[in-house]
């Protein structure tokens, strides 16, 4: 077996300028959530009363919130959280949504079609709505936010598993595992699902980015992460009223923010491409 | 047409009684405790039990639902906890509101989309192509909050062309409603743009390819005219389709604009009722919501087989 770094594939995405700048951006941003604390020039939650909301300068870079905090600092830190749920809420919601995805492609009938249509009927409400539901209903905290962006993504993930196990239950593979006497529990985790794996860490790669979307939206409308969090989107929320006349109170979270999403996408629509070829 | 409707009704009737079996559980079961819920931890157990009985939240959970739903049929969609007024009113005047915000949006996407997804395919695999391709990808996986904020600093406080939150004056005319909406209207016009430039796209990429095209331009037609009679007239039906099924992910992306631009439409009256744990204003809210993305679902699917006979068997099966 070749190593990875001569592999075709790695070489390929070598050469992708989006997919490397992709790469480069999401590294960047956990670097900073997992080292933040060291990297920030200063204590991201000090206040500073006789420093507030002074504009970007040599010794604040990105300039003090209302309470003198330093903001270079805070978008630092910020990375964190952000980073987490989203991550959390994606493994949450792909681990269940490939049990549920092989299940339902697996077992098909009657149990498919009903699970199938009330996955479908969930697609006409729009995920922020059913996530602000959700989580008006069971109270929010930053657990919560993780396991409801979980399961909102869980029919999802499953609908594309359950269209890629059907395509393999239908190969002779699975019949002659039949045949050997293996029952259907192993037939489903031995047999066919190492086969549509490569599709399911696709499909993570692109739920990974929305997840950091929702993350941050519902951090916006207060239901995301709380408080004393350095959390971007709670960042914004909390200094949003100062927009006519402190534009450096919110500007930096905002491209900080944008600048993730986007990262993640290219480097999930490279990673995709990847397995297209 | 009728075929189509008679196999699509049925299906759009299963869809939204699931929808309500999953509103109903997200306002009236999930909560557990709405009493304890909607008056929180420090009221005593007396006023709990007799906001639930007040509200009907102690029957047995069919009841309930019946009772619910079969109101909500003939439009009555209940009492609002928080306003002790009807839900209906109040939901559909919000809904009246997001349609105009809606429809201004979707006014600018349509257009912007396709143009930018003819120079993309006019330009296939060349630097037009591909920023437009990369440009629209990117901001639209951008959260609308994130643009807004942008959007206000560049237009609203630096360059002060436009208001920066949507409460237009008393009275005010068409035009300046449109003016106070188009700050609003923008974020939804960035988050849908590559998506509608890149359906576009691909369906000008086949019309472009297809034989007869080059049957067209063989036989002496200019190219203007092969482009309007023969390449646009097919590469459109695919992004007039897709405008059918943004209607309802517009709500989404509606929830946040509203908020952030106060403009009461039901994206606001959602979060405010999500936020003041208002049950039954949430259910009417968004079960409003899954129902108008059902219609548009439809009338998406009666367009594709207006626009191209050849589709019509497909969509009826």
């Amino acid at each position: 077996m070749k190593p990875f770094w001569r592999h075709d594939k790695f070489r390929a995405a070598l050469r992708s300028p989006s997919l490397m700048l992709g790469v480069v951006i999401v590294v960047f941003w956990v670097v900073c959530a997992i080292f933040g604390a060291r990297l920030a020039p200063m204590d991201p939650y000090a206040d500073n009363l006789l420093a507030t909301l002074s504009p970007p300068s040599a010794a604040h870079w990105f300039g003090t919130d209302q309470l003198g905090r330093d903001i270079f600092s805070r978008v630092i830190v910020g990375a964190r959280d952000i980073l987490t749920a989203g991550l959390m809420a994606t493994l949450l919601g792909t681990v269940l949504g490939t049990a549920l995805g092989l299940a339902l492609g697996y077992i098909g009938g009657v149990f498919d079609s009903v699970v199938s249509r009330i996955i479908e009927a969930l697609q006409a409400l729009p995920l922020v709505i059913v996530a602000l539901m959700a989580l008006a209903a069971v109270g929010t905290s930053n657990l919560t936010v993780i396991l409801v962006i979980g399961f909102v993504f869980t029919p999802l993930i499953a609908r594309t598993v359950r269209s890629a196990v059907r395509e393999e239950a239908a190969l002779d593979y699975v019949a002659a595992s039949h045949l050997r006497g293996d029952r259907a529990l192993s037939v489903m985790i031995v047999e066919i699902l190492p086969n549509v794996m490569p599709l399911v860490l696709v499909e993570m790669t692109v739920r990974l980015g929305f997840a950091i979307f929702f993350v941050a939206s519902l951090s916006f409308l207060g239901f995301g992460i709380q408080p004393p969090s350095a959390d971007w989107g709670l960042a914004i929320a909390e200094n949003y009223s100062l927009i006519g006349s402190y534009w450096w109170t919110v500007i930096f979270d905002a491209a900080a923010t944008a600048s993730l999403v986007i990262g993640f996408n290219l480097a999930a629509e490279g990673v995709q491409g990847l397995f297209e070829q | 047409m009728i075929g189509i409707l008679a196999r699509k009704l049925p299906l759009a009737l299963i869809t939204l009684l699931v929808l309500s079996l999953v509103v109903f559980f997200g306002g009236q079961l999930l909560p557990g405790d709405v009493g304890r819920s909607v008056l929180g931890p420090l009221a005593d157990a007396g006023a709990v039990a007799a906001f639930n009985h007040s509200v009907g939240v102690d029957r047995p959970v069919i009841t309930q639902y019946l009772d619910w739903i079969g109101h909500f049929v003939v439009g009555d969609m209940g009492t609002s906890y928080t306003f002790q007024a009807p839900v209906a009113p109040l939901v559909l005047s919000a809904l009246g509101n997001s349609l105009k915000l809606a429809g201004l949006a979707f006014a600018m996407i349509v257009p912007l989309g396709i143009l930018g997804g003819v120079v993309a395919a006019l330009n296939v695999g060349r630097w037009a192509d591909r920023t437009i391709l990369v440009v629209g990808q990117s901001l639209g996986v951008v959260p609308e909050f994130i643009s807004s904020i942008v959007l206000i600093l560049v237009f609203g406080v630096w360059l002060r062309w436009l208001p920066m939150s949507a409460d237009w004056p008393e009275g005010a005319g068409a035009l300046t409603q449109i003016y106070y909406l188009i700050l609003p209207a923008l974020p939804l016009v960035i988050i849908f743009f590559g998506y509608m430039a890149r359906v576009t796209r691909t369906g000008m990429v086949e019309a472009l390819d297809a034989d007869y095209t080059r049957t067209a331009v063989l036989k002496g037609l200019s190219w203007p005219t092969v482009l309007r009679r023969h390449v646009l007239r097919n590469a459109l039906v695919s992004p007039i389709t897709v405008s059918a099924s943004l209607v309802g992910y517009l709500a989404g992306g509606l929830v946040v604009v509203e908020t952030l631009f106060h403009y009461r439409g039901i994206g606001s009256v959602i979060y405010t009722a999500a936020r003041q744990k208002d049950f039954p204003m949430l259910e009417a809210g968004v079960l409003l919501i899954g129902a108008l993305y059902t219609v548009a679902a439809i009338v998406g699917d009666l367009l594709i087989a207006a626009l191209n006979p050849r589709l019509r068997a497909e969509v009826s099966a």
